[in-house]
Formats: structure tokens, C-alpha cells, sequence
């Protein structure tokens, strides 16, 4: 058998994968803009932090581990930011987000009022 | 002064966490730009409450922990609208949430928190309200029952 602390730092990362795939299907599947940074988030936060916190498990106690934690860090701090520079931008460029179950534009509403 | 002493011990840690060689001539050039940075930054008049915001430390323990729990949970809910057969099950909204923070410090943290959590998304402040676009109704709900609000303004503390 092999080292257990190897064996949870490889599920970590292969899970961390499996979020950033599914952030990935979403950026495929979702509708519009707006939905879209959604599933990006996903990418961002839990698939990028398992990855870390698996190879962060494989460095063991070290100075590399630190770096990672580092990583980690920064990560927390700039994802948002990054993800909402975005959506500010479209906003107030005037992309008007899909709404409701019938994903419906709400100008193209009042157009046809 | 309180804040330049903890900008300099940030830095210096960062110095050494990236650093790997502790001979002494290399050390003390880290402890040399370390000092020069503090300087340059008290000169530029940036060290203060909102740029170093050490008043956060004793709240942070406390919110960590849940806002991980949280980006998690969402994670697995966003997870789930995506991968849903046949459609992606979503009901997309754009609202406002009230804030109850003192503090722009206060507001940019909860922004960021709403952000951070994958099913919503902090689009701008305006005033005391933040505007959020959600991946479903549910979502919003959730958001506007006021949990993460709290937190965060127990994590800002009695300031001003």
C-alpha cells in the first residue's frame, strides 16, 4: 500500500481536476456572459485550491509548501477581483444579463411591449 | 508606527518564505529593501487602517473557516446546476443586497466574499447596496437572508 498522506494528495489534486473540467462544461453549457463567469468560479476557487492543497500534501512540511500556501493566498485575494473586473466591465457597457427560467432579455421585453 | 513594524514583518516574511538562502550578505540585502519599502511606503502616506487592516486579525479565525465552508458548499451547488440533464438548471436574477457595514474596508470584503462564492457575483457598489447577479433564485435567497452580511460586519468590528 502506498503512503496514505501520497495516496490523499493525488485525491486532491485529480478532485481539484474534476472541478476545473466541470468549470469548463459550464463555460460550454451556460447561456450567456454573466452565467458564464459562474462556472468559471468554479475553476477559480474550489478546482484551483484542491490542486494546491494536493501538491501543497505532496511537498510535505517545506519551503516549497510555503510558496504554495502563498499561492493560495493570493489566489483568495485576486479571483474575485478578476471575475467581478470582468462583469463591471460588461455591465456598464451595457450587456443586459438573461433572467428568470425562461432566460428572458429584459430589453427585448420592453422592445416587444 | 504599529502598522509600519507589521508591514515590515510581512514583508520580510515573504522575503524569507521566497527567498531559500540565509547567508548572512544576502539576508541582510533582504532586510535592507524590506526597510527601504517601509519607507518608501510611509512616505507615500499608504500605511494606514485600510491598506494594512490589522484590525481584522482577532475576527479572521472565525471567518475563514466559513467562508471556505461556504465557496465549498457553493461549489457543489453550481457544480450541480451545471452538470443537470437536459438543461444546466438555472433561473438567473440581478438584484440589489443591502449592506450593513460601516466602512468602505467592510463593504469591499463582503463584495469580494459574494464574488469569491461561485453563484454570485458582485457587479458594483453603489451607495450602501451592492448589485448581484445570482445563477438561480435560490441562490439569491439565500444570499439575501443576510448570513454572509453579518459575518462580515462581526468580522469588521466596533471601527471608527
Amino acid at each position: 500500500m502506498a503512503n496514505p498522506i501520497e495516496v490523499l494528495s493525488w485525491v486532491f489534486i485529480l478532485s481539484g481536476s474534476i472541478f476545473v473540467i466541470i468549470g469548463g462544461i459550464g463555460l460550454l453549457r451556460l447561456p450567456d456572459f454573466y452565467t458564464r463567469i459562474h462556472a468559471a468560479g468554479i475553476t477559480d476557487t474550489l478546482g484551483a485550491w484542491l490542486i494546491l492543497l494536493g501538491l501543497m500534501l505532496h511537498e510535505g512540511f517545506s519551503l516549497n509548501a510555503a510558496k504554495l500556501a502563498m499561492l493560495l493566498f493570493f489566489l483568495l485575494a485576486t479571483g474575485p477581483l478578476a471575475s467581478h473586473a470582468l462583469a463591471k466591465a460588461a455591465f456598464l457597457r451595457g450587456l443586459d444579463p438573461l433572467q428568470g427560467r425562461g432566460l428572458v432579455d429584459r430589453h427585448e421585453v420592453d422592445d416587444n411591449a | 508606527m504599529k502598522h509600519a513594524v507589521a508591514l515590515f514583518f510581512l514583508l520580510m516574511s515573504v522575503w524569507l518564505l521566497n527567498s531559500g538562502h540565509y547567508t548572512v550578505l544576502i539576508t541582510s540585502f533582504g532586510i535592507a529593501s524590506c526597510l527601504l519599502v517601509v519607507w518608501l511606503s510611509r512616505r507615500m502616506g499608504i500605511v494606514d487602517d485600510e491598506a494594512l487592516p490589522l484590525h481584522l486579525l482577532p475576527g479572521l479565525p472565525r471567518y475563514l473557516p466559513w467562508i471556505v465552508k461556504e465557496v465549498v458548499k457553493s461549489n457543489l451547488d453550481t457544480s450541480r446546476r451545471i452538470l443537470s440533464l437536459g438543461r444546466p438548471d438555472i433561473s438567473p436574477r440581478l438584484f440589489d443586497a443591502p449592506t450593513t457595514q460601516h466602512s468602505d474596508l467592510g463593504r469591499v470584503i463582503y463584495a469580494n466574499s459574494i464574488t469569491l462564492t461561485p453563484g454570485t457575483v458582485s457587479i458594483r457598489v453603489h451607495g450602501t447596496k451592492i448589485t448581484v447577479h445570482a445563477i438561480a433564485d435560490a441562490v439569491a435567497d439565500d444570499l439575501l437572508e443576510g448570513e454572509m452580511d453579518r459575518r462580515v460586519t462581526l468580522l469588521e468590528g466596533e471601527t471608527e
